[in-house]
């Protein structure tokens, strides 16, 4: 695994104007000299305001040390940082699961994460589920069984769905409704999206 | 969100400490509720203290007790081998809170010291004696159809939001709490409080204090128990009225029993006239029903939530009634 800083090969679009910017708003904030404060008792990382810190994440299996502030949530890091764009901002308060990722393997509102809270650990988004070209079991269930209509809910939902098949909560069609109840989707998709989970279930493949 | 200092470290007394020095300064575990009450500007810490590297996550049987450290995830312990044997009332509990994805994130302390769901606290446009003291209360005339219908105050009607919270007190926990100068142990009821004149307090927790860990005793009540949770959709939705209900039976005779509610008060509520009823007696139906009229002694409605009152009595009937039928 190596560093990387990831370059946005986008020119124009919305999201770079939006990023250049907040750069300039950020440059504005940033006090002349962050100092760290020496008096500090805290045993590992002490952050002013406005200062930003080291933060070392492993995503999809890449490894990145970038620094951030402390009021950044994990899903701003992962969209705004690193222009990983697929995990979606929802409701953005934990009550409509759109931000879903894993980390250190369990499922998690990265909403309600800040960024700096991860330190060291392993995320996996909708980016990482695919090997190369070849969707990942869950990706294709959910294509066949037509899954979703507006698609914003559905990298969530896809992680959250192959967390529901590792946790085991897939007994019974009850069991995954309850086991996806922080996943909401208005288009109303759900009897498809248990079609899709109950049929990776039993394809017992590896998720 | 309003920015603030960040500090992490990896020991309580490093953390309590920490505490000590800053009026303002607020610990950061889970963050499912802090996060979202600073987004939304109802809270604003001037420091975090990021405790998720303290050690406190143990899950163990020490004697007679199952002790639970403050930083144990929701779904670690509603998924504990443990828990699910001797304690099952508190992993349904926990299952019936939040979503998975929430659940692996919040932590035990952090469900603890989560504050209410009130439209009212949460809307800083809104007046509200818990957010802002003395500014008044919106819901007591206002929407209040999630609101309190036990101990409220003229100041506070919010409720306590907690499914875990409603096990425990059931359970008879204690909470074990730190400060610079050592432990002291309370006993779960004790940690809530009712809102009186000072709804902007949720809990006897100090300033300068941490909740370490729980110590639940181990008892009889693993057979007959349920959690019954009653709410505005199947799932992932706060409690309208909660009923947490166990109890040890021989020959259909009540030996012990348990029974709290939530979604009903400030505080998790336990129904300790109706336990004094229902021991010694038939676990019957007119029984149930008995005690079930006796919990409503002192309810109130303010409109909206009026319909609670006939709503709780039939929720504790009906869990009372599954508990004794997982004989």
């Amino acid at each position: 695994m190596k560093s990387s800083d990831p370059k946005n090969n986008q020119s124009d679009s919305r999201r770079d104007f939006l990023k250049k910017s907040s750069v300039i708003t950020a440059i504005a904030l940033t006090p002349g000299v962050a100092v760290k404060a020496a008096e500090s008792n805290a045993d590992e990382r002490f952050a002013e305001l406005f200062e930003k810190i080291p933060l070392n994440l492993t995503v999809n299996n890449k490894a990145y040390k970038i620094n951030v502030e402390p009021r950044v949530t994990l899903l701003d890091y992962l969209r705004e940082e690193l222009h990983l764009t697929g995990t979606k901002k929802g409701c953005d308060h934990g009550q409509c699961g759109a931000c879903t990722v894993h980390v250190d393997g369990q499922r998690v509102n990265s909403c309600l994460s800040l960024a700096v809270m991860n330190e060291g650990k392993k995320i996996t988004t909708i980016e990482g589920l695919a090997d190369g070209d070849t969707l990942h079991p869950m990706q294709a269930a959910f294509i066949k069984h037509d899954g979703f209509q507006c698609g914003y809910c559905t990298p969530g939902q896809i992680m959250s769905a192959v967390a529901c098949i590792r946790e085991g909560h897939t007994s019974s069609r009850a069991e995954i409704s309850e086991y996806m109840s922080g996943n909401i989707c208005r288009c109303g998709a759900y009897p498809n999206i248990v079609d899709a989970i109950v049929e990776v279930k039993e394809g017992g493949a590896t998720v | 969100m309003i920015n603030f200092q960040y500090l992490r470290t990896t020991t309580a007394k490093s953390a309590i400490a920490l505490l000590g020095k800053d009026k303002n300064a607020k610990f950061l575990a889970g963050g499912t509720n802090l996060i979202d009450l600073m987004k939304r500007g109802v809270t604003a810490p001037e420091k975090l203290i990021d405790i998720n590297h303290v050690p406190l996550k143990q899950i163990e049987q020490v004697g007679n007790k199952i002790n639970i450290g403050a930083l144990a995830s929701n779904s670690a312990v509603a998924d504990h081998a443990l828990i699910k044997e001797k304690l099952p009332l508190l992993s349904w509990a926990l299952q019936a809170g939040a979503s998975a994805q929430l659940r692996n994130v919040a932590t035990v302390g952090g469900n603890m010291m989560q504050r209410t769901r009130c439209g009212y606290f949460y809307d800083t446009e809104m007046p509200c004696n818990k957010r802002q003291p003395g500014t008044g209360c919106g819901a007591m005339e206002g929407f209040n159809r999630m609101h309190a219908i036990f101990g409220t105050s003229e100041k506070c009607i919010a409720v306590h939001p907690s499914d875990m919270c409603v096990a425990l007190i059931a359970l008879d926990a204690e909470v074990v709490l730190a400060n610079a100068k050592g432990e002291r142990k309370i006993s779960f009821k004790d940690f809530h409080r009712l809102a009186g004149n000072t709804p902007q307090l949720d809990n006897n927790l100090k300033a300068d204090e941490m909740i370490i860990r729980l110590e639940i005793p181990v008892n009889n009540l693993a057979k007959n128990y349920h959690y019954l949770k009653v709410r505005d959709r199947a799932s992932y939705a706060f409690a309208l009225v909660s009923v947490a209900a166990a109890f040890e039976i021989n020959n259909n005779k009540i030996i012990d029993i348990r029974l709290a509610m939530g979604g009903v008060a400030h505080k998790p509520w336990r129904l300790t006239a109706s336990e004094n009823f229902l021991k010694g007696k038939e676990a019957s139906l007119s029984n149930f029903e008995q005690a079930a009229q006796l919990a409503m002694t002192a309810a109130k409605g303010f409109g909206g939530n009026d319909f609670k009152l006939k709503l709780a009595p039939n929720t504790i009937i009906e869990a009372l009634n599954l508990a004794k039928s997982k004989a």
